[in-house]
């Protein structure tokens, strides 16, 4: 017992190990015990993973299978070709482009500037910290539909409408928020006597931040540009607000406006384009799940 | 030391370009769209002063009554339901699932980065029934009831909406308070148990009430996000049949983009920012009314 009040709870684990303690050990007890969780997994699996099941299973069906042939039956043929139907035909690639180079400068811009006002807001003594902290803060709950009319005279004024600028502009405005509140958060683990220590052996501020704060937060970094990266690659309103031609749509806007490039709906280069962009985020999302799910709901608790 | 730190030049440049932008492009059109809303006109043909004529409409528009009890109901609907769903898969990846809930909690996850766009797509075909039924009406049609026209109710379409956003939404909602369940102290949950608290009254007596603070900021979390809904309907419903779920966000666009009266779409929005403002600090108030007393 004496172990188990002074170890300390590894990952959490703690209430869930004594929780079994109670149970009985012995005989047929291990089945009947196991069966809940067996139910719930099972259930969870469907209703999680079957819906994606079938939308990929769509995505290679003939336009007449899918109609003529029960919803939960196998492919009769595998129509791969959908895909490129999709790709080529519903521009599906041009789409992924312009929300590629929409969103890439978009997350540079917002993790160096929002990086660098977060160190200045977290690590440097100035007067008016606090106030400008709120100010900043205050973002997080406007409503971007408050912003979307001046923003688009403005860019209308600038003639800047016909590009994908209003987009990186935009993104990177309504990212800074969130960005320099968490990175002012990350900063804060960041220990004095490390930022003291440079200054002693005579680094400017410019070289501890981007010599020794920068890169001990590499982390931080990561998990950060990954929240923002599904914030805007996900954008639907402010895409669907500033793309004026088919040219400049990305891909949720092109996804919105799909079956009219084809006149009438075609399921199977509908389903591959879904599917594209699906499956595209859950590569992303495997690749990186623990990063991802700590920021995504980091960002909540605090925000 | 603090010569360095508090060097000006550093602080202005390191601050400054990213206060300059959030300046320019967030804080000025906040007002500016405050302004909008005493005039009439748009981008392209140039705005005219009209006083208070917006804000007299907002008062006796119908569509404003519709789409405000929306979005109320919708916030205060799918907040309950996510939240709820949210907790209960928490307390089920700790109580009955146990070590091997990691992999679950990943695969629940999964619809939480999805594009909003292709869920919705998915949705609308699996709850299809022309030209041919989807997966649901199927489903229906296998157990012996009729397939039902989920889109043309008001009714109907409002309940898949919130199903979709659970979906959406519970595997973030999960992950997030079984943070807060897995902090409860061990010691506290075998005291209870040795006390002879056990299943529905362990939970409902120990484990809500210790779990409650990070509850709270579940749910102001997910009110603040519901209010703006705009993705989800647009590309679900867009707002059908009718105006029937149309929420405060998607009238305003429609106004705006749609019609080209940026001045009563300005007007929508600033009521939607000051519901928001207001359902925030009271929120965010009264949680701390609550964590103080509790201590």
């Amino acid at each position: 017992m004496a172990t188990a009040i002074t170890r300390k709870p590894t990952e959490g684990d703690s209430v869930a190990r004594r929780a079994s303690s109670k149970a009985p050990r012995r005989g047929r007890g291990r089945f009947a015990r196991r069966l809940p969780a067996r139910g719930l997994t099972a259930l969870l699996l469907v209703v999680v993973v079957y819906p994606l099941v079938w939308l990929f299973l769509g995505s290679v069906k003939s336009q007449a299978d899918y109609l003529n042939r029960p919803t939960f039956s196998l492919p009769a043929h595998w129509m791969w070709g959908n895909y490129k139907t999709a790709w080529v035909t519903g521009s599906l690639g041009l789409y992924i482009r312009n929300s590629v180079t929409a969103v890439l400068p978009s997350l540079v811009f917002v993790i160096v500037l929002g990086s660098a006002a977060g160190f200045a807001l977290q690590a440097m003594r100035w007067r008016l910290r606090r106030p400008t902290m709120l100010l900043v803060l205050a973002g997080i709950m406007v409503p971007s539909q408050m912003i979307l009319l001046p923003l688009f005279t403005i860019y209308f004024q600038a003639g800047l409408t016909g590009t994908l600028w209003p987009l990186i502009i935009t993104y990177t405005a309504t990212g800074l928020p969130l960005t320099v509140f968490m990175m002012a958060t990350y900063f804060r683990a960041v220990p004095h006597e490390v930022i003291e220590a440079a200054a002693i052996d005579g680094a400017g501020i410019f070289r501890i931040f981007f010599s020794v704060a920068f890169p001990m937060a590499r982390n931080a970094i990561l998990t950060v540009a990954l929240v923002q990266f599904f914030f805007m690659w996900n954008d639907l309103l402010i895409a669907l607000t500033f793309t004026n031609s088919n040219n400049l749509r990305t891909v949720q806007v092109g996804l919105l406006n799909f079956t009219g490039e084809f006149g009438s709906i075609q399921y199977g280069p509908l389903f591959a384009a879904i599917c594209v962009t699906v499956f595209g985020t859950l590569i992303i999302f495997l690749a990186l799940n623990q990063k991802v799910m700590k920021g995504l709901t980091g960002g909540a608790v605090k925000g | 030391m603090d010569q360095l730190l508090g060097n000006r030049r550093a602080i202005a440049l390191l601050v400054g370009p990213a206060l300059v932008i959030y300046t320019a492009v967030m804080l000025v059109p906040v007002f500016w769209s405050a302004g909008y809303t005493l005039t009439a006109g748009n981008a392209i043909t140039g705005y005219r002063f009209t006083g208070l004529a917006n804000f007299r409409e907002l008062l006796s528009d119908p569509n404003i009554r519709t789409a405000l009890w929306f979005t109320l109901r919708y916030a205060v609907v799918l907040t309950i339901g996510q939240v709820l769903a949210g907790y209960v898969l928490a307390l089920c990846y700790v109580f009955v699932l146990k070590r091997a809930s990691a992999v679950i909690r990943t695969l629940v996850f999964f619809p939480v980065v999805l594009p909003t766009v292709a869920v919705a797509l998915m949705f609308q075909n699996l709850f299809a029934i022309a030209p041919v039924n989807g997966p649901v009406n199927s489903f229906l049609n296998l157990i012996g009831y009729h397939s039902v026209d989920w889109f043309s109710s008001a009714g109907h379409a409002f309940w898949i909406i919130v199903i979709m956003d659970i979906w959406r939404s519970m595997g973030f909602y999960a992950v997030l308070l079984y943070a807060g369940l897995v902090d409860i102290p061990e010691t506290t949950i075998e005291a209870a148990r040795i006390d002879g608290a056990t299943g529905w009254r362990l939970v409902r007596h120990i484990v809500v009430p210790l779990s409650f603070p990070v509850l709270l900021s579940a749910i102001i979390f997910s009110i603040n996000g519901t209010l703006k809904v705009f993705d989800s309907i647009l590309a679900l419903t867009n707002g059908g049949p009718g105006n029937a779920t149309t929420p405060l966000t998607l009238y305003m666009f429609n106004t705006s983009f749609s019609y080209g009266e940026y001045g009563y779409g300005a007007t929508i929005a600033l009521l939607l920012t000051v519901i928001c403002l207001i359902v925030t600090v009271t929120l965010y108030r009264w949680s701390r009314v609550d964590q103080s007393e509790a201590l």
